[in-house]
């Protein structure tokens, strides 16, 4: 393998694992929170990428897109003000089929305003056909940006959840919500911020990735799929685990084109998920004991 | 309380029963009905949005006319969002609840393949708007399909690959029936024209990015150009991922690029795409005297006047051929859904979009080579290709 295509396999696989990543992050925010999968993450995704595209109609893409994030954080804590807050200690199957049922909901409603055309936002640099060139290979200047992005994204959260008071409260309520609550935190507040939270870094997500995969209203369960195996593979609950894990399963997915048919590449992701399932149900980086004390 | 409860129940069943039945005595046997399945939604509805909203337009135009010999035409679509399993479903739910005179779709191959022995075995006239040459080869006998072959649009893509002195080549294809298929014809026909298969790919038909996959092909500097077989999006992720790596050589695509949608999304890299399709896209630019030009532009109008937002596609063209010849078989035989089906095996001569339809008892497809014409794209429009 030349170093140019190793450079070129690297990129895609990069590009695959990041936006695997944030969809794993999106889920984990939310698990750590409530101890629940939300199934509709991937629609955060589509319904960021989808409002920001509409909007590029009335104003330049900047605002646009900073608009879009914030009409999906709004709907992200109005699915968990409508839809969770109200439940008294809900089963944990419960609330898993009532984001199943959302996440149907949301892609309806989708259809139904945006019709079944797939769309795209323009490129942030360039065109099309830009790109640059990294260490002999080509690339197109919207992979930088998600990576760029989404990296960027990465590293905040993880400042806001180690050093703001109010990152620190939510990671409170994930290590135990009842101590949590008897020192004198709102978890029901911290689970309504992690879905807006999760709605927000998805809906950016959704717009840098855009211009490079195109938006569709039902773009949704293929990413939240492949995020959840990498949410399962780094360790439920992890996000810098996730990021690893994400960058894992991307890099094998791209390399894996260069010795097995491209038709294979889906069914590596679900292989994987399988096998951690099967060897290592708490993932590569977490713990079994902790995860034992865990109900789901 | 009970009593309110009761009352108001008889008068919503009687209601019901009301609203339920007399429209149907009301029209007797004067409607036809007519069953249509088309990917609406979904992966494939760039062929079947257009397709359901041609049927509307043109089933609206012949009832406002007074309908076909006088029988008003009750016009049924159902979305299958390109499900093989849905499509089945629905034409059971076509031929047994609703009793249809006959179904137009599915929109896509695989889709049709599998309702073809449905179809067949219910004695049901099904005019398919998919592309596969297995639907009519072989000839079931009562199967038609509008769309050109798929063995015609290898040939003329080809033929075009021998003037521009391209002998190796690579092939990806989508993991549908008309992906399948495509593959197929291309590996069969290409020793006919001297053309070497160096590589063959086939990915996911909701595959988002295909940078990895062309890596590994424009490593192999022997391949001159590129074969894509799909219907989904991927057709301009292709030619962006292509044309963001640098690499130029020529690409083609199959006729299930024939809607400018496929070109808005590739944006720039879409420029210079090579591909076979009915004459429908480029009507204006057609001599006066072409027999279907009249026909083309007239549809074209008409759609576009319908659907400001829209743009005519070829798919949109093959629904409009499936309920021409079916309107063209109801005028000669009546409502005698055998009678019908012997005249449509006998349609000579008839001009629809995708070219001029001349049905036999072999041929449930009645077009030839020459309903093609080479594409191409430039400054975001379909031209004529010229070398």
């Amino acid at each position: 393998m030349s170093p140019e295509l190793f450079i070129q396999y690297l990129f895609a696989g990069i590009t695959y694992g990041i936006i695997y990543a944030i969809v794993a992050i999106g889920f984990n925010i939310i698990y750590n929170t409530t101890g629940i999968i939300n199934f509709a993450q991937g629609e955060f995704v589509m319904l960021g990428g989808m409002t920001a595209i509409t909007m590029t109609a009335f104003m330049p893409m900047p605002l646009a897109i900073a608009v879009a994030v914030l009409i999906t954080m709004v709907v992200g804590a109005l699915i968990e003000m409508v839809f969770i807050r109200w439940l008294q200690s809900p089963s944990v199957l419960r609330m898993i089929i009532i984001t199943i049922g959302i996440s149907i909901l949301a892609r309806e409603a989708a259809l139904h305003i945006w019709g079944e055309s797939v769309r795209a936002l323009p490129y942030f640099i360039g065109n099309e056909v830009t790109s640059v060139s990294i260490l002999g290979a080509r690339i197109s200047p919207q992979v930088l940006w998600v990576i760029g992005v989404c990296s960027l994204m990465v590293a905040c959260l993880s400042l806001f959840f180690k050093f703001t008071s109010l990152g620190r409260e939510m990671r409170a309520c994930a290590a135990n919500r009842r101590a949590a609550t008897l020192c004198g935190i709102n978890a029901k507040n911290m689970v309504t911020l992690s879905f807006v939270l999760s709605a927000g870094i998805g809906a950016v997500a959704g717009c840098v990735m855009s211009p490079i995969t195109y938006s569709d209203y039902e773009m949704g369960p293929g990413l939240a799929i492949k995020g959840f195996t990498v949410a399962i593979l780094g360790g439920l609950g992890n996000s810098l685990a996730a990021v690893a894990a994400g960058l894992l399963l991307g890099i094998i997915e791209a390399f894996s084109v260069s010795v097995l048919p491209l038709a294979f590449q889906d069914a590596i992701a679900t292989s994987i998920l399988l096998v951690i399932l099967f060897i290592r149900p708490h993932g590569l980086f977490g713990s079994s004991e902790a995860a034992s004390l865990k109900e789901f | 309380m009970k009593r309110v409860l009761s009352s108001v129940v008889t008068a919503v069943i009687s209601f019901c029963l009301v609203a339920g039945f007399s429209p149907v005595s009301a029209a007797k046997a004067e409607t036809i009905k007519v069953g249509a399945i088309l990917a609406v939604t979904g992966g494939a509805s760039f062929l079947g949005g257009p397709e359901a909203r041609t049927l509307e337009m043109m089933v609206e135009e012949i009832n406002a006319k007074g309908g076909i010999n006088g029988n008003k035409i009750d016009l049924i679509i159902k979305d299958s969002g390109a499900n093989p399993e849905k499509a089945i479903s629905f034409a059971k739910q076509l031929i047994e609840e609703d009793k249809v005179f006959a179904i137009i779709g599915p929109s896509t191959s695989g889709e049709t393949m599998k309702i073809k022995n449905i179809v067949e075995e219910a004695q049901m006239i099904l005019l398919s708007c998919a592309a596969a040459e297995v639907i009519v080869n072989p000839v079931a006998k009562y199967v038609f399909k509008t769309p050109q072959k798929d063995s015609h649009a290898v040939e003329k893509i080809y033929g075009t690959m021998k003037d521009l002195g391209i002998s190796k080549i690579a092939v990806l294809t989508g993991n549908t029936g008309f992906g399948n298929a495509g593959k197929g014809q291309l590996e069969k026909i290409a020793p006919d024209f001297g053309i070497e298969i160096l590589a063959s790919e086939v990915y996911d038909k909701k595959a988002t990015d295909l940078s990895a996959v062309v890596a590994k092909l424009m490593a192999n500097k022997d391949i001159q150009a590129v074969v894509n077989w799909s219907i989904v999006p991927a057709q301009g992720i292709l030619a962006k991922n292509m044309r963001q790596a640098g690499w130029d050589v020529p690409l083609f695509q199959s006729h299930g690029f024939g809607n400018i949608k496929y070109v808005e999304a590739g944006g720039a890299a879409a420029e210079g795409i090579i591909f076979p399709a009915g004459r429908l896209l480029v009507a204006n630019s057609l001599a006066e005297d072409n027999p279907q030009k009249q026909l083309l532009v007239r549809y074209k109008i008409d759609y576009e006047t319908k659907y400001p937002d829209d743009k005519v596609s070829t798919f949109g063209g093959h629904a409009y051929d499936a309920l021409t010849i079916l309107m063209a078989g109801i005028e000669k035989a009546g409502t005698d859904k055998e009678k019908v089906r012997d005249a449509i095996e006998n349609l000579k001569g008839v001009p629809g979009t995708a070219g001029i339809f001349n049905f036999s008892p072999e041929d449930h497809n009645g077009l030839d080579i020459n309903s093609f014409e080479m594409l191409t794209v430039k400054d975001g429009k379909f031209v004529i290709y010229h070398k």
